[in-house]
């Protein structure tokens, strides 16, 4: 055989001759295909761990504690992020320790429960880049789960929102920032299609925030100049597309230096912002400046200067050049190894999930579910909260079209992605009133005058697309005006006083005093719906193994569990009444104990105990006593004699099926039970074993209860006739019905009456 | 604890009230030095003193105006400045209060001139 194994472009050469094979054409056209994928190339740096050219890790210290060699190189070839690591972001005091240790030790005691958070972080403070790089791959999927279980600095996950449209509509701006609070999320990201639009999108955000809970951070993702503008004015509350890199030609590409970054750490600092920064594997490849390194090297050189530069964050792990990291073989490991990198330098981790990584829903899903499982302080850096073509940062790995989906994945693993149900009537208040705020500041700041039609639109509006199309200018004259007459939060907060939505003003209000108590500068900060101030100072985790760390308490249970899809047994019966009034002229009287028959045409049709006492619709919507008249419509048209029974003492369609088949003269028996799941049955069969079978229920129609019918009728009469076809279907049909199937079978044990003779049964129309 | 406001006003006065009045200015919603300071000294017990050193750092930069920071994070982006300009904002920043951005300014020339990020000049 060759050395290296065949590809699929080598198959697909062979295929034309041979004709393509169908197996192949199918998988093909899956989504999955629409990606790269890249072969392993350390020389360009798509390689996730350990590439050929990573240095092996080395410290070196002088008699004054300074770093004089890192990662093999001394101090005289430091590039510039080297020379700003070894300067701030090594702890000397535990460098030798730390480094020495062998690398697997060092992976254990991450992952081991008995060995407190609180020491690893102190080793990891003395690790160089490298160490930790090489520390990190060694960590299984599984294993990686634990460590962010154990590592991650808040206690109590979070998660961030994207809020953005197409139009930077405003009004739809904030009725979608309130829709985001709504639902949880501590974070709203904000950014432009219209880089002049920026401050009408932060103030519009900034409103919508703040209407209908407290506390929630908002963001407006520009140029680096002009987001610290916004954010001294007070139009923002955060920022982080502070924009690291793990190369030098890459950082100098994006125009800074580490210095420059440090500086504008603390300004952001000095002006009571919470700030953090963001990397992410991949970028320095894409640049084509990966120096041959890997992806996870790179990325722990990016995550040591964050920490040395005194940044409380990192966002990384899928973020712009995810996709680049996907394509190359382990890298969803690596990419999840980022976060982790993150949560050991004891910086907040802004977990990405951010980009779309790939068009394949499994393989996006897959991406999440450990980070999600695991929790994070923030388990997206940007969920998309709004639609996919509303997303203006481009796709996130989850848009607003799968809420429902994460709500579910919350209550199916029991774990507390950040998210809450969200009721209708709920929504539409706080989107109609975030609209309301909105419309009142433009117009009580002359910013803009939004009509009340335009309000209803928004507040119903599932996106921009929605819209009547807004004139840009507005927009861009709005904020022109914002920019220009240097409007701030105490410009909003008087407004909203003015217009009568005070509630909201005192919450604005809220988030400028908070940035006068700087206590949600320290790491990991989010407030909760009450301001109070969740960090690694107040909500600092502890896990230890189970039974310890974040608890998910009783209250929350419930309230992941009650998504709006979720039915009790009675509402899943609900329908069932309307079927009983729907069939009131149809009746089954009994008629007496039923015995033997010897008539050899006579067909027994055996129901369930509570067909047509308590059950009135099967599954497919069906009434009961339009899918027994079709049986019993098909066995006349073969001339057959049919007996109707009611078997009482089993709920079991085939124990039904075959009791009906010992009763009746020619030995064949129909079961049927309420949920519409129907069987032929003989007298010398086992009770598992039949003749022909609807299994599927919910698929079976009228015609097909009265091909049974016929078909029992030709079983009597000693013929072979052709099988009736169970219905198949590729759907998850088991997962739409089984619920109330549940709720169906347990009816009809209330009416099993175990020992109990079957009555003969007279239809009454 | 006390916290005031960079304008000396203390938090407990920074009320809806107050707002509605007009009586408030951008320095009431400022951060203190004091409190940055504070900060800085939580994260340092908390075991990040490169944190601590970051607010200690923003607390000197209070003292500085809008432009006046932009200008220095502008100046600091490659090949933007020579290694006199750097000095020179060294040295201004060491007359306003800011001993450590003073020293991160000269910490990034030295670094600046061995990886040639310097303008000429």
């Amino acid at each position: 055989m060759a050395d290296k194994p065949a590809t699929t472009q080598a198959d697909g050469d062979a295929g034309p001759a041979r004709g393509r094979l169908g197996r192949f054409a199918g998988l093909d056209a899956r989504p999955v295909n629409l990606d790269g994928f890249s072969e392993e190339d350390h020389d360009a740096g798509l390689v996730a761990f350990a590439s050929v050219h990573d240095p092996k890790p080395s410290i070196e210290m002088d008699d004054e504690g300074r770093v004089v060699l890192l990662d093999g190189v001394p101090a005289s070839g430091f590039d510039m992020i080297d020379a700003y690591i070894a300067a701030h972001g090594i702890d000397t005091s535990v460098a030798r320790e730390a480094n020495d240790l062998p690398d697997l030790d060092f992976a254990r005691l991450i992952v081991d429960p008995a060995t407190p958070r609180g020491e690893v972080v102190r080793l990891a403070g003395g690790a160089t880049p490298a160490k930790l790089a090489y520390v990190v791959a060694l960590l299984r999927p599984v294993e990686l789960q634990m460590a962010i279980a154990k590592m991650r600095v808040r206690r109590t996950p979070s998660i961030q929102a994207h809020v953005t449209n197409l139009l930077d509509d405003p009004l739809l701006l904030a009725a979608d920032a309130a829709t985001a609070v709504a639902f949880g999320f501590r974070e709203l990201e904000t950014t432009v299609p219209v880089l002049g639009d920026a401050p009408s999108n932060a103030l519009a955000v900034l409103i919508g925030s703040q209407v209908g809970a407290a506390g929630a951070l908002t963001q407006c993702s520009i140029e680096e100049a002009l987001e610290l503008e916004l954010g001294l004015r007070g139009l923002t509350t955060y920022a982080e597309t502070v924009s690291l890199y793990g190369a030098e030609q890459v950082f100098v590409d994006g125009d800074d230096t580490p210095w420059s970054k440090a500086f504008l750490c603390s300004a952001y600092a000095s002006r009571g912002f919470k700030m953090r920064v963001t990397s992410g594997g991949g970028a320095e490849a894409l640049m084509g400046a990966a120096e041959g390194k890997s992806m996870c090297h790179l990325e722990s050189r990016c995550v040591a200067l964050a920490r040395a530069m005194g940044a409380q964050g990192v966002q990384n792990g899928g973020i712009d050049a995810a996709s680049v990291v996907g394509a190359v073989p382990g890298g969803m490991r690596e990419l999840l190894a980022e976060n982790l990198l993150v949560m050991l330098r004891d910086l907040e981790s802004c977990s990405g999930n951010d980009a779309l990584v790939s068009e394949s829903d499994m393989r996006r899903t897959a991406h999440t579910m450990p980070l999600f499982l695991a929790g994070s302080d923030f388990i997206f850096s940007g969920f998309g909260s709004i639609l996919r073509y509303d997303n203006m940062f481009g796709p996130s790995n989850f848009n607003g079209e799968d809420l429902d989906d994460y709500l579910v994945l919350q209550r199916d693993w029991g774990v507390d992605g950040g998210l809450r149900p969200v009721g209708e009537a709920r929504l539409h208040e706080v989107r109609e009133r975030a609209a309301k705020a909105v419309q009142a500041v433009y117009r009580e700041l002359g910013l803009a005058d939004f009509t009340d039609e335009r309000v209803a639109e928004v507040v119903l509006a599932e996106g921009s697309r929605d819209l009547t199309p807004l004139d840009p200018t507005v927009v861009l004259e709005a904020a022109d005006a914002i920019h220009e007459r240097g409007l701030g939060i105490l410009d909003v907060v008087r407004a909203l006083e003015r217009t009568g939505f005070r509630e909201e003003a005192e919450r604005v209000l809220a988030m400028g005093r908070a940035r006068v108590a700087g206590d949600y500068l320290q790491t990991a900060a989010i407030f909760d719906e009450q301001m109070n101030v969740l960090s690694k100072i107040t909500d600092p985790n502890d896990y230890q193994g189970p039974g310890t760390g974040h608890e998910v308490t009783a209250a929350r249970r419930a309230e992941m569990a009650g998504i709006r899809q979720q039915r009790s047994q009675q509402d899943l019966l609900r329908r069932q009444a309307d079927g009983a009034a729907a069939a009131s002229h149809f009746r089954l009287i009994e008629r007496g104990e039923a015995g033997p028959g010897v008539d050899p045409r006579e067909v027994c049709v055996g129901v369930s105990p509570a067909f047509a006492t308590k059950l009135w619709l099967t599954t497919s919507g069906l009434p009961v006593g339009e899918a027994l008249r079709q049986i019993l419509a098909g066995l006349e048209e073969e001339g057959c004699v049919a007996r109707l029974v009611r078997v009482r003492a089993t709920i079991d369609v085939g124990m039904i099926g075959l009791t009906a088949a010992r009763l009746a003269g020619s030995g064949i028996g129909v079961g049927l039970q309420a949920k519409g799941t129907a069987l032929i049955h003989r007298r010398d069969l086992p009770p598992l074993a039949c003749l022909e079978l609807y299994s599927i229920a919910p698929l079976v129609t009228k015609e097909m209860y009265r091909a049974l019918g016929t078909n029992a009728g030709r079983h009597a009469k000693g013929l072979r006739p052709v099988p009736v076809r169970n219905p198949s279907t590729e759907q998850a049909i088991e997962a739409r019905y089984h619920a109330e199937v549940v709720a169906m079978v347990a009816v009809e044990r209330g009416e099993c009456l175990p020992g109990a003779p079957p009555l003969n049964l007279k239809v009454v129309r | 604890m006390n916290c005031t406001a960079l304008s000396g006003r203390p938090l407990s006065e920074i009320t809806l009230e107050a707002a509605a009045r007009g009586d408030l200015s951008a320095a009431d919603l400022r951060i203190h030095p004091g409190a940055l300071r504070r900060q800085a000294d939580v994260a340092q017990r908390h075991g990040n003193p490169q944190l601590a050193d970051n607010l200690r750092r923003a607390a000197e930069l209070t003292a500085l105006g809008d432009e006046e920071l932009l200008a220095v994070y502008e100046a600091l982006r490659p090949g933007r400045s020579s290694r006199v300009e750097l000095e020179a904002i060294a040295a201004r920043l060491e007359a306003a209060h800011a001993p450590s951005c003073a020293a991160l300014v000269r910490e990034a020339a030295a670094v600046y001139e061995r990886r040639g990020l310097l303008a000429p000049g």
